[in-house]
């Protein structure tokens, strides 16, 4: 009888060449795919060639993507990029982009197929958890990681324990994948999933689109998971088929595989959430919050900055304008995301809201640029952290939201539930 | 691995947007780095920290980003350990890579307070705080980890076994 496996097992088990792995166990992997930006690739790019190393372990592996501090925004982030773009060239690296054609990496390489089903990939940036969407082993590590995975395509792992998140019920108006992974990382607690690994599961996970499931892979590390997988089905097929640059290898858990502990979830009464600062644990349903006057809204990033996010909050901008006292920032998380959104209208919807529309970029969501707070300032963001100072001053605070939420708050000037804005079925909309 | 030092305490979930802000990102340079250490936790920290100085902190140290940076500059600026309640799992293993050891002791991070001389034993796993004269006894680092803090990090492990 082979030993049950859960889909992150077998992802490990096939990398490490073996035929089982259990929780505790050392494994050297090979990696399918490494990943850097111009944070922390910049570091690693160092200490490859301090190492002496002269080429990467194979072109079509190593990716490079310069979001972070791009388009640069000072001196400092210009060398980092010219940096990666040098390396890119030497290492005739096929999976390096520019402006034009570069993104938010957690949004591009899937969109562009480099990342695909049954993956083990390593980037050296906690977020690189949103590929467990699509059934791959992904988790954040270092720039010194990416630096060895570079020369060698082998990184270290402990084999993680799994806790499976089963969501049932049905979604209720205005609910969103970001509110499931908010409601889940309040449960779990910040660290409550460290040195673990999440599987979301049930008929509600089912039914997300990927950009759904995208938003909550994403924030898996937000409760310290080191990977949050979904294991993929017909809308992971779908998504793959035409799109996929390698060969997608489909796992699923084996019914009898072994979890730590499983979490169940009934969302048929949830509202609309908000991380309030400064732990992404924090969490209250928006309807309590109404108080919370604002004086930035951020709608994107590689937790909601797909097309899908932006039709959210394009439906209730819709011939709206946004409070004057607040500025709103959309930023597409692709070229791709940002032409489609232009076919669609939206760019329009959107500026005639009286929103700012920003290349692609991270930059808002770290406090990096193109949005930074000022004292005693507050936003709410689509984004995934809300530490202190992450938006900018020490004393300025992040409010985390779905971008219906975002976009409502946007035009009443403080935080709002979507159906405020929808107008005449606000009332008997909420259910307290 | 032995280190003797005076104490910084911080409370938990402490996050690398707290040691290392992103608005110092845009370099990799380790000793700009350091001079910005811990600034959205505590300003005067940069400027008070000595060589072989000690960090204790609460649970989930280094939760956030994978910034490697944020290690690297608490090293940089002369940390010798960090001990903690627990670690956020990318700042461990990114702490281990560049030869910084760190320890997971609940006790001792929850006793030892600020400004107190602490010894720590790493190889026997047992830590001293010289002020109260409690001893307490931390599992031990694993040997491929021990490997890597002997090495100088994981790029001096990699170089040896490509070597090899």
């Amino acid at each position: 009888m082979p030993q049950p496996m859960t889909i992150s097992e077998k992802i490990l088990a096939r990398a490490a060449g073996k035929k089982y792995v259990a929780p505790g166990e050392m494994i050297l992997a090979r990696l399918d795919i490494c990943l850097g930006n111009d944070i922390t690739a910049p570091l690693a790019i160092k200490e490859f060639y301090a190492a002496g190393g002269k080429h990467v372990f194979d072109r079509k592996r190593v990716a490079l993507v310069h979001d972070h501090f791009t388009p640069n925004k000072d001196i400092k982030s210009a060398q980092q990029t010219k940096l990666l773009r040098e390396f890119a060239h030497e290492q005739k690296l096929k999976y390096y982009w520019d402006q034009g054609e570069c993104g938010v990496e957690h949004v591009l390489l899937p969109e562009q197929g480099v990342v695909v089903p049954g993956d083990l990939i390593i980037g050296a940036d906690s977020h690189t958890c949103t590929y467990g969407a699509l059934g791959a082993f992904a988790t954040g590590v270092g720039s010194t990681d990416l630096a060895a995975a570079m020369l060698t395509g082998q990184a270290w792992f402990r084999v993680p324990p799994c806790i499976k998140l089963i969501f049932r019920g049905k979604m209720p108006r205005d609910v969103t994948a970001k509110d499931l992974i908010l409601l889940a990382i309040a449960r779990l607690g910040v660290d409550g999933a460290n040195y673990r690994v999440l599987e979301f599961a049930g008929p509600v996970i089912s039914g997300l689109s990927m950009a759904g499931r995208f938003t909550m892979s994403n924030m898996a590390i937000e409760a310290g998971g080191k990977a949050g997988l979904v294991v993929p089905d017909a809308v992971t097929k779908q998504y793959s088929v035409g799109r996929a640059q390698r060969k997608p290898r489909y796992y699923v858990s084996d019914a009898d595989a072994i979890y730590e502990r499983v979490e169940e979830f009934d969302v048929s009464r949830l509202e609309p959430l908000v991380a309030k600062p400064h732990l992404p644990s924090n969490v209250e349903p928006v309807s309590r919050l109404k108080n919370i006057v604002l004086d930035q809204a951020v709608i994107g990033s590689c937790t909601n900055g797909r097309i899908e996010d932006l039709r959210e909050a394009a439906k209730l901008l819709k011939g709206k304008r946004v409070s004057s006292r607040v500025r709103t920032i959309i930023f597409p998380a692709t070229p791709t995301i940002w032409k489609q959104a232009l076919k669609e209208g939206l760019m329009e919807i959107f500026t005639s809201a009286g929103c700012i529309i920003s290349p692609p970029t991270c930059g808002p969501c770290l406090g990096g640029h193109m949005g930074v707070l000022a004292e005693g300032e507050r936003a709410v963001a689509t984004t995934n952290r809300n530490f202190v100072g992450r938006m900018g001053h020490t004393k300025s605070e992040v409010y985390l939201a779905s971008p219906g939420v975002a976009a409502a708050s946007a035009i009443k000037g403080r935080l709002a539930h979507p159906q405020e804005v929808r107008g005449s079925d606000w009332k008997k909309g909420v259910k307290k | 691995m032995k280190f003797q030092g005076k104490t910084y305490k911080f409370g938990d979930n402490v996050n690398t947007d707290e040691i290392i802000p992103a608005r110092y990102l845009n370099t990799s340079d380790p000793q700009e780095l350091a001079a910005h250490v811990m600034e959205d936790a505590d300003p005067v920290f940069s400027g008070l920290v000595k060589p072989g100085d000690i960090v204790v902190a609460g649970r989930n140290f280094g939760c956030g980003s994978s910034r490697e940076h944020a290690p690297l500059a608490l090293k940089t600026a002369g940390i010798a350990c960090i001990v903690a309640v627990s670690f956020a799992r990318i700042f461990y293993r990114n702490a281990f890579n560049i030869g910084l050891p760190i320890l997971e002791c609940p006790d001792a991070a929850s006793e030892t307070q600020a400004g107190q001389e602490i010894a720590i034993d790493a190889g026997q796993g047992i830590i001293t705080n010289l002020i109260t004269g409690k001893t307490y006894q931390v599992a031990p680092i694993p040997p491929f980890m021990q490997e890597l803090v002997e090495l100088g990090g994981l790029m001096e492990y990699v170089k040896k076994n490509l070597a090899a």
